[in-house]
């Protein structure tokens, strides 16, 4: 690689490092999605610095142009990145799924106990009387 | 059913102001020892405020989170309120009401642990229209084969199942984005025993409705597919050291 390019991806490197540790300071990232970021702007910095290395890569996956396999390898990184977000977005979905489940369990629960200690005499679940003071309390 | 079992009938429902009132009072009648349980699935419309006017037990969703989980969610209200039977029927006046006696009757008898309404056995003459019917006989043919017994509705949304069936649906392994024909080869990996009885569906409102728009239908047949083969992959989990770990 020539000298433009290389600085180039230095500084970016180096931008990207220290913009992934500041998002981690002020709480803004949480550290365990730091280190692919983290480890995204070393894996840069050191191909910028080393471009020995960089055509030693490119000989082993067998690309012609080394920008090839940095564009190889940047693709390889987002739909990791990416699966790992999948990953995450699904447990997320089954954590908000069985909170709403508690959340709304718990409510019929507390209206339903609520309803019986105004006047258990007076409770008929059945009948759309206690439906109506149910529906007061919702 | 007056010998002390305790018997929910769950009805998840979106948006069914209009039948929601109809179904539980039919409901009530075939069956008053029962409770009936409505899921209100997030509606925007007054379905919690109905059902709850026509005497039933109304659970509401903060927000609309599909017809699994407003079904597993009273799977787990049945679970943690001691219920011993459940059964599941569709809040838009499509399951016949008095199907559930049937329903009850047999697996209050313990010779199956899921009872499958099929409004293909006996006098039901519900007709699907083809696309549906190419995909239930699809999927008929999958589940007949792995669980190694005739199904004859595999989508049926009209079931009963006993304590140690919502034990298994109360967890993660029940497949919340359209639980269907896989819930019954993962019931069947579990050790239990299904039985089809012949209900009576009505077809009016599409069943679902969600499911039969756009691309849903071609969505739901490779949701099935790749539900169905994962399942199958973990085959042993359901079964811890040769025996099922849910019995």
């Amino acid at each position: 690689m020539e000298m433009k390019p290389r600085f180039v991806a230095l500084a970016i490197s180096v931008v990207l490092m220290v913009l992934i540790v500041e998002l981690v300071r002020r709480r803004k990232l949480r550290e365990e999605y730091s280190w692919l970021w983290l480890s995204l702007s070393l894996a840069m910095f050191i191909l910028a610095l080393w471009p020995g290395f960089l055509r030693f890569v490119t000989g082993l996956i067998g690309a012609v142009l080394s920008t090839s396999t940095l564009f190889f390898f940047a693709l390889l990184f987002l739909m990791l990145i990416n699966i790992q977000f999948s990953v995450e977005i699904s447990s997320l979905r089954t954590q908000v799924k069985n909170l709403a489940q508690q959340l709304a369990t718990t409510r019929e629960g507390a209206e339903r106990s609520s309803v019986a200690a105004e006047g258990p005499d007076d409770v008929d679940w059945g009948q759309g009387g206690s439906g109506d003071r149910l529906r007061g309390l919702g | 059913m007056g010998d002390g079992d305790r018997i929910l009938i769950v009805v998840p429902a979106y948006n069914e102001a209009q039948n929601i009132g109809t179904v539980i009072r039919s409901v009530r009648e075939v069956v008053p020892a029962a409770d009936i349980l409505v899921v209100d699935d997030g509606s925007p419309d007054a379905t919690a405020a109905v059902a709850r006017q026509a005497g039933a037990r109304v659970i509401s969703l903060p927000f609309n989170l599909g017809y699994g989980v407003a079904l597993q969610t009273g799977f787990k209200y049945a679970l943690e309120r001691g219920y011993d039977y459940v059964v599941q029927m569709d809040a838009d006046g499509q399951h016949e009401p008095i199907s559930v006696l049937d329903l009850i009757a047999e697996v209050r008898q313990g010779t199956a642990d899921v009872i499958l309404g099929s409004r293909f056995l006996g006098s039901s003459t519900f007709k699907p229209h083809f696309a549906r019917r190419l995909g239930i006989s699809l999927f008929r043919a999958i589940v007949s084969g792995v669980v190694g017994q005739s199904i004859t509705d595999p989508t049926s949304g009209y079931q009963a199942l006993n304590r140690r069936v919502l034990r298994l649906y109360a967890t993660e392994a029940y497949p919340v984005d359209y639980p269907d024909a896989d819930v019954l080869i993962m019931v069947h990996f579990a050790g239990f025993r299904i039985k089809e009885i012949p209900v009576v569906m009505y077809p009016g409102a599409a069943h679902r409705k969600s499911m039969h728009s756009g691309l849903r239908p071609l969505y739901y047949v490779f949701k099935m597919f790749l539900s169905i083969l994962v399942t199958l992959m973990r085959q042993r989990r359901y079964e811890v050291g040769g025996k099922s770990q849910w019995k």
